[in-house]
């Protein structure tokens, strides 16, 4: 079998462990983002047929997910992730909840059978025109007309149905859009023609109807699947988070439940390390709390017995439990949930630039055609002929550009976002990304990585770091972690310790040498925190004096690097945190960002950024914070990084796959390039208009010059769409 | 042109046998895995029946 050189040497399958066996089945999906190739899937396929308790499973590689069906046993999630992940295929649980939503995608197929349908009739007729206009005569061409015609008609009944369904809901509430037109032009074209055929004349136009059709149908369906693939991918993302929390019962025992089941006054178990699910009040155990997701601070909170634990806060130090309060209104998710549909309530429809065209389209088409019809009628006083040249102004008019140039453009341009790690939730919000002049970022989570960086490490005495890196080396605390880092690269060797216990929410104690050695809060230490207004840690050595250890957020390695970029093409760049004053300075001053303010709560965020809409600003906002999700759903345009929160995503335009900043200036790029293309398409359309509308008009316009302008500019434009996919 | 009479439904039903499989591929699912499907072949292990997916 053809190896795959980046599977080689991937682990064995190990000797089969006694299992939970039950009469239930049940089906798991999960994640595989690493699965590439012939040999993952039958890697991944096989070894987990061998297992007794799997009836079945089946990978697809296309959405790097595989589908397992299981004895339904406690905990058999978990051992087939780690059975995964050991056999070097790291796996995650997708919410099969979650999932459900993404239904199959019933309006694709509705609309790619028509498509099928469009294409063989439009051939076959075409085929018969051909014979047609390459001189059959009398007999035989009324015969290659009947049989066109027996092809045709109930084709348009069944494949112009999307269009002619769209116009009538435009119709009814007296509005005009781009359907009317091309509803319009297909039942008078057919009906033309079936007149013609009928009375045994020498033009019938089928073959436009119908190849109209069939490259409508394919830009109807490009639309459609752009959509879908990013909704698909979006609900992925979503997947990702299962939304299980653990609770205790009654006896003390432990269950997993899912977040629905849980009521007031539950007691939840939350681990050092996890993301607090729900509000409540701590009912036992000290930790200290991460809250920049929630408020935009780094600073993190001690919190005891009695106060008050908000969802979405980091638990870092002590595991907790935590008693379930007022689920509903009062929860900050809430609250924030309101702001968010207000700021989505506030902002201004977009039109977008397909609209644009269609409004001013739909009128002119309608005109010429009725101006067509009136003009030749009295002039020629043959109204056969007048209704000839009406359908066929309305054929060659008919808005291929528009209905096949913009989603042509719009899919090849979230193929390649997509590709670069960026997904683009709907097509418009590429032009209104193309309008932004102004980009503003949150800091926490966005510009940083949210994991604090010892600043003044080399300041400190190297005999005292390595005794705080050795207090550092158990805990699990970031500030730990970040002292670590600093030893790693220092090559600072850890001083020998004993005794080291940690108390949650406090610090960590020792012995050195007999002295008594404490690290953590100032409290702690036994001294004031003084006027230290930035994350900081104090180290006590026995009855010396205490050290001060200060950190700040690690700014992603890209930022000052995208932020150039920005600047460079002339975007004015603009900071709002919810941090408090000092280290949003920092970081301002070091990434020359002029323009920032700090200490801004989700309602001053949404404010500022309407301030900035009505100074006539096209603002960018790239947030990742639950503080941000308003202002994400208010600006212009938005985008939001993979590791943001699930309202943040849901709220932004754009979601950052890969959470690399560097392709907002990509995808800043691209939707220029692709508004560009755009518009050239319309012009390319205009053009082809301009020389066939008057031929039309003036009564030469055969089938075969209809078959031929039509073609030729829903070719040409669709080749100038793909150009973006290729090259940047 | 009496040949006509013969050639034309004959092209047509040509055309619509290449219909029916393109309707029948697609209430199959054959376009769920594209990946996955080019892939596969690669693969030496014999599949009787494909499973169903729903």
């Amino acid at each position: 079998m053809a190896v795959c050189p980046a599977c080689i040497g991937l682990p064995d399958m190990p000797a089969p462990q006694d299992v939970l066996r039950s009469d239930v089945l049940r089906r798991i999906e999960l994640s595989l983002p690493t699965i590439h190739c012939a040999a993952c899937i039958s890697g991944v396929e096989s070894r987990l047929q061998r297992l007794v308790e799997i009836k079945g499973a089946r990978v697809n590689l296309s959405r790097k997910r595989v589908s397992i069906t299981v004895e339904d046993t406690p905990g058999v999630e978990a051992r087939l992730i780690d059975m995964l992940t050991s056999w070097g295929y790291p796996a995650k649980e997708l919410d099969s909840a979650t999932l459900a939503r993404d239904h199959m995608d019933k309006t694709g197929l509705y609309l790619l059978a028509r498509i099928g349908v469009a294409g063989f009739a439009a051939m076959n007729v075409m085929l018969l025109s051909v014979s047609v206009w390459s001189g059959a005569e009398a007999v035989t061409r009324d015969f290659l007309h009947w049989i066109s015609a027996i092809i045709a008609l109930p084709t348009v009944v069944f494949t112009g149905m999307p269009f002619f369904k769209n116009a009538w809901v435009a119709l009814r509430v007296g509005r005009l859009n781009m359907d009317v037109p091309i509803s319009l032009a297909l039942v008078l074209a057919s009906g033309v023609s079936l007149a013609e055929t009928i009375e045994g004349g020498p033009h019938a136009y089928f073959d436009a109807a119908l190849s109209l059709t069939f490259f409508l149908l394919i830009g109807r369906y490009l639309d459609h699947r752009t959509r879908i693939a990013a909704r698909s991918a979006a609900v992925e993302l979503a997947a990702l988070e299962v939304h299980k929390v653990e609770r205790i019962t009654k006896d003390g025992a432990r269950e997993t439940v899912p977040m629905d089941a849980v009521r007031n006054a539950d007691l939840i178990a939350v681990a050092a390390g996890a993301r607090i699910p729900l509000d409540g009040v701590v009912h036992k155990g000290h930790s200290e709390l991460d809250p920049s997701m929630l408020t935009g601070e780094t600073m993190p909170e001690v919190i005891g017995p009695g106060m008050k634990a908000v969802a979405g806060m980091l638990n870092l130090t002590g595991p907790l439990i935590i008693k379930a309060t007022a689920m509903g209104e009062e929860t900050l998710l809430m609250q924030i949930t309101r702001l968010v549909e207000a700021a989505e309530n506030s902002k201004n429809t977009y039109t977008s630039l397909a609209e644009k065209a269609a409004q001013i389209y739909a009128p002119l088409v309608h005109i010429l055609a009725a101006l067509a019809f009136l003009a030749w009628g009295f002039y020629s006083n043959d109204w056969r002929l007048a209704v000839n040249i009406a359908a066929a102004v309305l054929i060659i008019t008919c808005p291929c550009a528009l209905g096949l140039a913009v989603p042509a453009v719009l899919t090849a341009a979230s193929g390649r976002l997509f590709r670069a790690g960026v997904l683009l939730k709907e097509g418009v919000a590429l032009e209104r990304l193309a309008e932004v002049d102004t980009v503003v970022f949150d800091k926490g989570g966005t510009l940083t990585t949210g994991k604090p960086r010892l600043i003044n490490g080399s300041e400190i005495a190297t005999a005292d770091m390595e005794i705080a890196l050795a207090m550092a080396l158990g805990s699990a605390h970031p500030m730990a972690k970040a002292i670590r880092e600093f030893g790693t690269r220092h090559g600072i060797v850890a001083a020998d310790l004993t005794e080291i216990t940690e108390t949650p929410g406090m610090g960590t104690q020792a012995l050195w040498k007999g002295q008594e050695i404490r690290l953590g809060r100032a409290a702690w230490c036994g001294v004031e925190a003084g006027d230290i207004s930035q994350t900081a840690s104090w180290l006590r050595i026995g009855a010396r004096a205490v050290r001060v250890l200060l950190f700040e957020d690690t700014l992603r390695p890209e930022a000052a690097g995208t932020i150039a970029a920005l600047h460079a093409a002339g975007l004015e760049v603009r900071m709002l945190s919810g941090d408090i004053i000092l280290p949003v300075q920092t970081m301002a001053t070091r990434l020359g960002i002029k323009n920032w303010i700090a200490g801004a709560t989700p309602a001053d965020k949404v404010g500022e950024l309407n301030d900035l809409a009505r100074a006539g600003r096209k603002v960018l906002m790239v947030g990742d914070g639950l503080n941000d999700a308003a202002a994400l759903a208010g600006a212009h345009v938005s985008i939001a990084l993979a590791s943001a929160m699930d309202a943040s995503r849901s709220a932004a335009d754009l979601i950052l796959i890969s959470d690399d900043l560097s392709q907002v200036t990509h995808s800043l790029m691209i939707a220029r390039r692709a508004k560009r293309r755009i518009l050239e398409n319309f012009t390319i359309a205009a053009l082809y208009n301009l020389i066939a509308v008057p031929i039309a008009l003036l009564g030469f316009a055969t089938p075969l010059i209809a078959a031929l302008a039509m073609s030729g500019s829903s070719i040409t434009v669709s080749l100038n769409a793909l150009r973006l996919g290729r090259k940047l | 042109m009496n040949i006509l009479v013969l050639l034309i439904p004959i092209s047509i039903s040509l055309g619509a046998l290449g219909l029916w499989a393109f309707f029948w591929s697609l209430r199959n699912n054959q376009y769920d895995d594209m990946d996955g499907h080019a892939n596969r072949i690669l693969s030496e292990r014999y599949e009787d029946a494909p499973e169903d997916q729903d």
